[in-house]
């Protein structure tokens, strides 16, 4: 890709990246919602950032891999756990990537 | 001064709280920032190409889900499309917090909104909340919003940075499971979340529907995932 395209890309992408945060951010401000679209807003990250990770864990290589022996899936799982239980992120986050790439490593080396 | 309220820190200690907030956003963000990096220049990205997507696009999943596209061949019309949906949740990210900033001067309003990642939504919202029982609504809770936003950020480069230098001697680092960090970090952010009936149905809603449409282009099937999930949820709570 050539350095003007590059630059091009950029742009684009710095414009509808910044434009989705900033002018609902101001509108917001300047606008009154209703109360049920506030009480919506509250699933808002749930459902996206699920969304988001769901296809990533059971599909890792875009197939279907629902078994033991994918590392995504059982390190999630101890994630999710780890999280339920004590509702701390950092020690979620340590947790989950530990086993993630035991169990990652493990399954290279076989 | 109205007794019913507890005093509001000021906007130092505010700070310093939001850039600690984000400490465990930002372990999860380091092992992905380097592969971003790296697959962006094993995509045949330029270095400075790739250290002004984080600077001024500055979206981890967009960025990653561009380099993807850009291996592949795809136009710039194309990835520009995608980066917009893939981006949309900061939207709805954006609406939720503007009501807490809307006295902000645009100086506050431009910079704030540029930095608004899942990271710095995540830490800030339950600080926002808790701000309401606060004297004056915690006039100082854009500072928490600064620190999380400067410390995701100024992370966020130099794990690009770093990114690049390894990228140039490992090509086969996307195959090395780096955004296992990414999954993790967002597993963090849910599962607290999910505190009500009507939260449980949302993510069970948006995950299910996401695998089901994870084959239409442009990533647009997150988006109506996203959709259904949130409408689910939403009706769930007001049959109860």
């Amino acid at each position: 890709m050539s350095g003007f395209n590059e630059a091009l890309l950029i742009a684009g992408m710095f414009i509808v990246t910044f434009g989705v945060r900033y002018i609902p951010l101001l509108l917001s401000g300047r606008v009154v919602f209703p109360a049920a679209l506030e009480r919506a807003l509250r699933f808002v990250p749930v459902a996206v950032l699920t969304a988001l990770i769901m296809p990533m864990i059971l599909l890792p290589a875009g197939q279907w891999q629902v078994s033991i022996n994918n590392p995504y899936l059982v390190a999630s799982l101890v994630a999710v756990a780890v999280a339920a239980w004590r509702k701390n992120l950092l020690l979620t986050i340590v947790v989950g990537l530990v086993v993630f790439f035991i169990l990652f490593g493990w399954g290279l080396s076989r | 001064m109205n007794t019913n309220f507890i005093d509001a820190p000021p906007a130092k200690t505010e700070f310093w709280r939001g850039v600690r907030a984000t400490i465990p956003m930002i372990v999860g963000a380091i092992p992905f920032g380097i592969l971003f990096g790296a697959l962006a220049i094993n995509a045949g990205l330029s270095v400075w190409a790739t250290l002004g997507f984080s600077l001024l696009v500055y979206a981890g999943s967009a960025q990653f889900v561009a380099a993807g596209l850009l291996a592949t061949g795809a136009g710039i019309g194309v990835i520009v499309l995608t980066t917009f949906f893939v981006n949309l949740r900061h939207a709805l990210y954006a609406v939720s917090v503007g009501p807490y900033l809307k006295h902000l001067p645009q100086r506050w309003l431009v910079p704030l909104g540029f930095w608004l990642t899942d990271e710095t939504f995540a830490a800030v919202v339950s600080r926002f909340r808790e701000s309401e029982k606060e004297e004056g609504r915690g006039p100082n809770k854009h500072w928490f919003q600064l620190g999380s936003s400067l410390a995701m950020y100024s992370n966020w480069q130099v794990c690009t940075v770093l990114g690049v230098v390894a990228g140039a001697q490992f090509e086969q680092m996307g195959q090395w499971g780096l955004e296992f960090a990414i999954i993790v970090t967002f597993i963090g952010i849910v599962v607290p979340l999910i505190t009500r009936m009507p939260m449980l149905v949302c993510a069970l809603v948006a995950g299910s529907f996401a695998l089901l449409f994870r084959d239409i282009p442009h990533q647009l099937g997150l988006i109506v995932a996203s959709v259904l999930g949130i409408a689910a949820g939403f009706l769930c709570e007001r049959k109860s």
